[in-house]
């Protein structure tokens, strides 16, 4: 008698299963605990980017007004206004508003494709400055391979997100995918965003050629 | 957070208003950190503001786009506290021997 009871009192528990304790979908979970893991990749790296940066007195400075503060500066607001219409297209989304929120995403993607054709010119010219991911002109290696490491795993992640959204513009358009399929690719656009956040000042604005 | 739960009925929690305050607070904080790049500055005293500013940024992004604002309390508090925490114990690795290296340069 006393067993019985306890199955109950466990069957009842919300322990015991087929209860939703974070009230959300399994996929928004798990884009969650990716992006909890991919912050810790990012913090290391820019923890330890903060280390040589702090304890170098000579540390390069290449970064004058124009162009490199002036298109970083542009990069952020196009990445920024980017995750604006992300949450207008999830919104849309939410409100079965189709084509309204594929007009949003494609134009999260176009945003998104800017950002990465204008860090590409940027690169370029800072290789043609003379600095590469393996040396700099002023003989500093680690600035190069702290710049080109960070940026470019974080262009990476642009580059992911901006196929990501458009296979979730195009997937969303005929049915094949839902509104919260978009707003999970929204949760991980926003992180792209928010991981430059922090690259910006940290990388471009600790710098500047004063 | 339960007096948003009354509003909420399901997911399109926000209006386009708040989504555009948010941002251009983002923006604004964005040039301010501009502003601030030209300041001459001890790099670590710049490093700290520069720092502060962003992760007021994040939460601005967090909750209000990534929508953690109007989840379940008990989401936020599985994802955030642990995060912080890991961020902490790398921190507590790396900069004990940086400190000791910016003395051991200026003396």
């Amino acid at each position: 008698m006393h067993e019985t009871k306890t199955d109950v009192a466990v069957a009842s528990s919300p322990w015991s299963g087929g209860t939703a304790p974070f009230a959300v979908n399994s996929k928004k979970l798990g884009m969650w605990l990716f992006i909890v893991s991919d912050t810790l990749t990012f913090s290391a790296m820019l923890l330890v980017y903060s280390w040589v940066r702090l304890s170098n007195p000579d540390w390069p400075r290449p970064f004058e007004i124009y162009p490199a503060i002036v298109k970083s500066t542009i990069m952020t607001v196009v990445l920024l206004f980017s995750s604006l219409t992300m949450v207008l297209g999830v919104a849309a989304a939410h409100k079965n508003d189709r084509s309204k929120a594929m007009r949003y995403l494609l134009l999260t993607a176009l945003g998104g494709l800017a950002f990465v054709v204008l860090h590409t010119t940027e690169w370029i010219n800072l290789f043609h400055e003379g600095y590469k991911p393996w040396s700099t002109p002023e003989g500093v290696p680690l600035f190069g391979a702290t710049f080109f490491g960070i940026t470019g795993l974080h262009m990476l992640h642009v580059t992911t997100g901006v196929i990501y959204l458009i296979v979730m513009a195009l997937g969303y358009g005929n049915g094949k995918f839902t509104a919260d399929d978009v707003e999970v690719s929204g949760l991980y656009w926003h992180f792209v965003d928010l991981v430059w956040m922090f690259v910006f000042p940290m990388i471009y604005l600790m710098s500047i050629k004063l | 957070m339960s007096e948003h739960g009354s509003e909420a009925t399901g997911h399109s929690v926000g209006s386009t208003k708040l989504f555009l305050t948010v941002w251009i607070w983002l923006v604004a904080i964005t040039g301010f950190e501009v502003f601030l790049g030209y300041e001459k500055l001890e790099p670590k005293l710049m490093l700290t503001l520069l720092v502060a500013l962003s992760l007021v940024k994040a939460a601005l992004i967090v909750a209000y786009f990534m929508h953690l604002k109007y989840e379940k309390l008990s989401l936020a508090l599985t994802l955030i506290p642990p995060t912080i925490f890991c961020i902490c114990m790398i921190l507590i690795f790396f900069f004990p021997d940086s400190w000791r290296l910016l003395q051991i340069r200026t003396q």
